[in-house]
C-alpha cells in the first residue's frame, strides 16, 4: 500500500451531503493514449498542431453523434437544472468536487451543446450558461468525464431519467476522434482485437491456465472436473472476463462455475477466440467498436455450434450481453432478418439468449439438479453489493428486479448467514465500486479511493452490527477494484468474492457416501 | 393596443405551434439504437405507458431523489395544470359543465402554483450545490412564471377585469376577428409575459415537457433479449 498525497474520505455520523469544494478534482487526468494505441483502433493518433482543426472535429462528431443518439438530443435539451441528481453521484460524494455533481458534469458538454447547437445559447451564450469549446474546456472534459464510472445512479433520481452514462460516453467517443484517447481503455481495446481478451493472453497460454487449475482442483476435490476450451458441439458456450483466469479473487468464481457445469453435467465449452466477456468498447460509446469486439463472440458461437451462451460474472459484459448483444450480433431471439437469424436458429429456443451464470445456476438449483452443504460458508457473514451494469441496465430472470433477486436467492440457498447493506446503498439505489467504466487505471487511484467511500461507509456499518466478513458480488471490475481499495479503508482485501466463489465452497459434487 | 395584442398572440401562438412540432419531430426522427432502460423497467409496453403515467402525474423518480425538489416541483405544476384548465374557459364557448366544475379549483391553484415557485426560487438561492448549478435563466424563468401567477392573481383577487371581453377577444382571433381587449395594467402585464412564454419555450430547457416522453431510459420496454432493436443506421453497418 503505497503513500498516499491526500487523506482518505472520514466516515459521516450522519449521511447529511458534504459542502462543495470547486476544483477538488482538477488535477486527475489519466494517462492518453499513445498514437500507437491510437492508431490500432483507426482513431486520430493525437492531437492536431492546430486548435481549430480539432475544435472543427469535434463539433462535427458532436453533431454526428446528436443525429445518431436520441438519448443524446433530448439529454441535451432537457434538463431543468432541478438538482435532483447533485448529490447522487459516487464522486461527487467521494471529493466534494462540484464537477462530479452528474448535473455540473453534463453541463460540460451541454454549455457547448448550446453554443453551436441551440438559438439561445448562439444569441446569448451568457445567459443560458453556453460555452465556446476551447482547449481548456476539452481538457475539462478528459478530466471529468474520466471521472465518471458510467455507473447511471443519477438517472434512477433524474426526473426524466437523464443519463449522464450517455453523456460521458458521447463525450469520451468526441475525445477519441480528435486523437485524444485514454490510455487504459484503448489499450486494452487493441488487445482484444487482436488477441481475444482483455490480457492479452493467447491461446496457448489459456490452454496451459486451465489444465493447471484441473490438475489443482483434481487434487483439492478428487473429481475431474474440466475446463474445456474450443470443443466443437458443446451444449453451451461460457464466455467469461478473462481476469476469472487467474485475478484473485475472480478464479474462485471461475472455479465455482466449473463445478456447476460439472455437479449438473452439462457440456460446456469456453473459446480461445472469443475469451473475454468484457467489451470496453461501450466504454467510449463507440458503437462499430463495441459491435466488433461482440462479432469475435458470434462468431466463436457459430463455429463451434454451441446451444446455449452463458456470460460469467462480469458488470459491464452483462450489460452489453443483455441489452446488445441482439442489437450488435443477433445473438438473442425474436429477429426477422437473415444476419441474425442464422444464429438464432442455433440456439436453443428454450433458453434465454444470452443466460447470466446466476440464470444458469439458480434454474439448476430451483430444478433440484444440485445439492450444497451450506454449513461450508459458515465461516462467513455475507453481503452482497449490487454491480451498477447488472442492477440498473439489465435484467435476470423473467421479472424487473430479478436481477437483484436471482444472486441473493443464490446465496441464501449455499450458505446460511446474510446480511443486507443499508437500503439507499443497494439494488437500484447500489452505489458504484468506484472502478468502473473505464476508471480501473493505477494513475486513477485518488477518484476509486475516493469514489468507494459511499460503498465503505455502508460495508463499514454492516461489518460494526454483524461482523459481516464477505462481501460478494458478481463483476471482475468490482473485485479487482474492492481488491486495491478494500486495505485503505482498514479492510481485509480478501473480504470481496463472487458468488460462485460461495457456490464452489458448498457444492456437491458427486455421489460423495 | 388591441392591434398590437392581436398581432403579438398569432405571432406567439405561430412560434409556440411551429417550434414546438419542429422541435418534437426531431427527437421522434433521432433514432434510439440501443435498448437502455435504466432497470428494473417494465417488460411491456403497457407497463411503459404506466411507468410515464408515474413519471408524468407523480414525478415519481424524481420523489425518490429529493423530497423537498419534489414537493414544490409538484405544487407548482399541479397549479399550473389547474390554472391551465380553468383557462379553456377563454377559448372554449358554450363551457361544458366539467370545466364549470372545474372552476374553483383553478382559482386557488394560483396559491399553489406561487408557492411551488417560490420554494423551488428559495432553494436556488439556499442550497449551495444548486446555487452552484444555476445559470441566469434559471431566475428568469421562475421570475416570469411568478410574474404571471402574480398578475393573474391580481385580476382574480384584487382587480377584476372583464373576463368576458377578454373570452370575445381571444374567441374572435380564432376566427380572424378582432374584439377590443380591456385595458387593465395586470391584464396587460399578464398576456405580455404569457406571450414571452410562448415563445420561448421551444427554445429552453422547457422542452423537458416533451422530452421527458422521448427519454429513452424511460420509454423503452425491457426486453432486448426477446426483440432485436436495431437503428437504421446501424442496420447500414451490417450490410458493409
Ligand atoms: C409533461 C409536462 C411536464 C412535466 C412532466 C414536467 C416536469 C417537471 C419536473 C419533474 C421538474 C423538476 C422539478 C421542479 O423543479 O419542479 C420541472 C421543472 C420545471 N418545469 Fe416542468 N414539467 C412539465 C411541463 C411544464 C410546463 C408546461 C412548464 C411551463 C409553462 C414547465 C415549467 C417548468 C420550470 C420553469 C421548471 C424549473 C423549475 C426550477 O427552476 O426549479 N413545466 N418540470
Ligand atoms: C392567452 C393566454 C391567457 C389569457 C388570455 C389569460 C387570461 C387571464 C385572465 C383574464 C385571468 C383573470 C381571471 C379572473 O379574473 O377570474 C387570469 C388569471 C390567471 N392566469 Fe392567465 N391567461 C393566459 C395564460 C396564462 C398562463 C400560460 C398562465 C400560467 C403559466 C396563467 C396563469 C394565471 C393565473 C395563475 C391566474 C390566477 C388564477 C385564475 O384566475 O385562474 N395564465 N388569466
Ligand atoms: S453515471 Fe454514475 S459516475 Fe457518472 S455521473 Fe452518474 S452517478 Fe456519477
Ligand atoms: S436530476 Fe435531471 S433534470 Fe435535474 S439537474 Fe439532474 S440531470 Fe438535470
Amino acid at each position: 500500500m503505497a503513500d498516499l498525497e491526500f487523506p482518505i474520505p472520514k466516515y459521516r455520523d450522519y449521511p447529511e451531503v458534504p459542502a462543495i469544494k470547486a476544483g477538488a478534482m482538477a488535477h486527475s487526468r489519466p494517462h492518453v493514449a499513445s498514437e500507437k494505441i491510437q492508431e490500432a483502433l483507426g482513431y486520430q493518433t493525437k492531437l492536431a498542431e492546430d486548435w481549430q482543426v480539432t475544435h472543427d472535429k469535434a463539433i462535427g462528431k458532436f453533431g454526428e453523434l446528436l443525429g445518431k443518439y436520441r438519448s443524446l438530443k433530448v439529454f441535451m435539451d432537457s434538463c431543468v437544472h432541478c438538482g435532483a441528481c447533485t448529490d447522487k453521484c459516487h464522486y461527487f460524494i467521494g471529493t466534494n468536487d462540484p464537477k462530479n455533481m452528474p448535473v455540473a458534469r453534463q453541463e460540460l458538454m451541454r454549455s457547448v451543446y448550446r453554443r453551436y447547437f441551440t438559438l439561445a445559447g448562439k444569441m446569448f451564450p451568457s445567459l443560458v450558461g453556453a460555452q465556446d469549446l476551447t482547449k481548456e474546456l476539452l481538457d475539462e472534459w478528459y478530466t471529468y468525464f474520466w471521472q465518471c464510472s458510467e455507473c447511471r445512479r443519477c438517472s434512477v433520481f433524474c426526473p426524466y431519467g437523464i443519463d449522464t452514462a450517455e453523456v460521458t460516453m458521447a463525450a469520451r467517443n468526441i475525445l477519441d476522434t480528435v486523437g485524444y484517447g485514454q490510455k487504459y481503455t484503448n489499450e486494452i481495446l487493441g488487445k482484444v482485437n487482436k488477441i481475444g481478451n482483455n490480457l492479452g493472453l493467447p491461446g496457448p497460454a489459456l490452454e496451459n491456465t486451465l489444465e493447471g487449475l484441473e490438475e489443482d482442483l483434481k487434487e483439492d476435490t478428487g473429481f475431474d472436473i474440466k475446463y474445456p476450451l474450443d470443443v466443437q458441439g458443446a451444449e453451451v458456450l461460457l464466455v467469461t472476463p478473462s481476469a476469472d483466469f487467474f485475478a484473485e479473487p475472480h478464479i474462485e468464481s471461475l472455479i465455482g462455475y466449473g463445478k456447476v457445469f460439472h455437479a449438473a453435467g452439462i457440456s460446456w465449452t469456453l473459446s480461445s477466440y472469443a475469451s473475454e466477456a468484457g467489451n470496453f468498447g461501450m466504454f467510449d460509446g463507440d458503437y462499430e467498436m463495441m459491435r466488433k469486439v461482440a462479432l469475435r463472440i458470434r462468431k466463436a458461437a457459430l463455429e463451434l455450434g454451441v446451444k446455449r451462451i452463458v456470460v460469467g460474472e462480469c458488470g459491464h459484459a452483462w450489460r452489453i450481453a443483455y441489452a446488445f448483444w441482439n442489437t450488435l450480433s443477433g445473438l438473442g431471439a425474436g429477429a426477422n432478418d437473415p444476419f441474425a437469424i442464422e444464429l438464432q436458429k442455433q440456439l436453443d429456443p428454450r433458453y434465454k439468449q444470452p443466460s447470466h451464470i446466476c440464470e444458469f445456476t439458480w434454474d439448476l438449483i430451483q430444478q433440484g439438479r444440485l445439492q450444497f452443504d451450506k454449513e461450508a460458508n459458515d465461516h462467513r457473514i455475507i453481503t452482497f453489493h449490487d454491480s451498477c451494469n447488472v442492477a440498473r441496465a439489465s435484467r435476470m430472470g423473467d421479472y424487473p428486479g430479478g436481477q437483484f433477486e436471482i444472486p441473493r436467492n443464490i446465496i441464501k440457498a449455499v450458505a446460511n448467514k446474510y446480511v443486507e447493506m443499508a437500503p439507499d446503498t443497494i439494488r437500484e439505489a447500489t452505489f458504484c465500486c468506484g472502478g468502473g467504466g473505464g476508471i480501473l487505471t493505477d494513475e486513477l487511484v485518488e477518484a476509486r479511493i475516493k469514489g468507494a467511500f459511499p460503498r465503505m461507509e455502508a460495508l463499514q456499518q454492516v461489518v460494526d452490527q454483524h461482523g459481516v466478513n464477505f462481501m460478494a458480488t458478481i463483476c471482475a471490475i468490482c473485485k479487482a477494484q474492492f481488491t486495491k481499495v478494500l486495505p485503505y479503508y482498514g479492510f481485509n482485501m480478501r473480504l470481496v468474492g463472487g458468488v460462485h466463489q460461495l457456490v464452489s465452497t458448498a457444492i456437491r459434487l458427486g455421489n460423495e457416501q | 393596443m388591441t392591434l398590437f395584442f392581436a398581432i403579438l398572440f398569432y405571432l406567439a401562438t405561430a412560434l409556440f405551434v411551429v417550434g414546438l412540432a419542429y422541435k418534437i419531430y426531431d427527437f421522434a426522427r433521432t433514432p434510439a439504437p440501443l435498448s437502455i432502460p435504466t432497470t428494473p423497467a417494465p417488460t411491456t409496453t403497457t407497463g411503459v405507458a404506466f411507468r410515464m403515467t408515474r413519471e408524468v402525474v407523480l414525478f415519481e423518480s424524481l420523489f425518490k431523489g429529493n423530497l423537498w425538489i419534489w414537493l414544490f416541483g409538484w405544487l407548482f405544476h399541479m397549479g399550473l395544470f389547474l390554472v391551465l384548465v380553468r383557462h379553456l374557459r377563454y377559448f372554449i364557448d358554450p363551457i361544458p359543465a366539467w370545466l364549470l366544475f372545474f372552476q374553483p379549483f383553478g382559482k386557488y391553484a394560483a396559491f399553489m402554483m406561487i408557492a411551488g415557485l417560490g420554494g423551488l426560487w428559495a432553494r436556488r438561492f439556499l442550497v449551495e450545490r444548486i446555487r452552484y448549478i444555476t445559470t441566469p435563466s434559471d431566475h428568469l424563468w421562475l421570475a416570469l412564471l411568478i410574474g404571471i401567477g402574480i398578475s393573474g392573481a391580481a385580476m382574480t383577487f384584487v382587480s377584476h377585469v372583464d373576463v368576458v371581453a377578454v373570452k370575445a377577444f381571444f374567441l374572435g382571433l380564432m376566427v380572424f376577428e378582432i374584439n377590443p381587449l380591456p385595458a387593465h395594467p395586470a391584464l396587460i402585464i399578464h398576456l405580455l409575459l404569457v406571450a414571452l412564454l410562448l415563445i420561448l419555450f421551444p427554445f429552453s430547457k422547457l422542452l423537458h415537457a416533451p422530452g421527458v416522453f422521448f427519454s429513452p431510459t424511460r420509454n423503452q420496454a425491457d426486453n432486448p433479449r426477446e426483440k432485436r432493436h436495431l437503428a437504421a443506421w446501424a442496420a447500414q453497418i451490417e450490410k458493409n
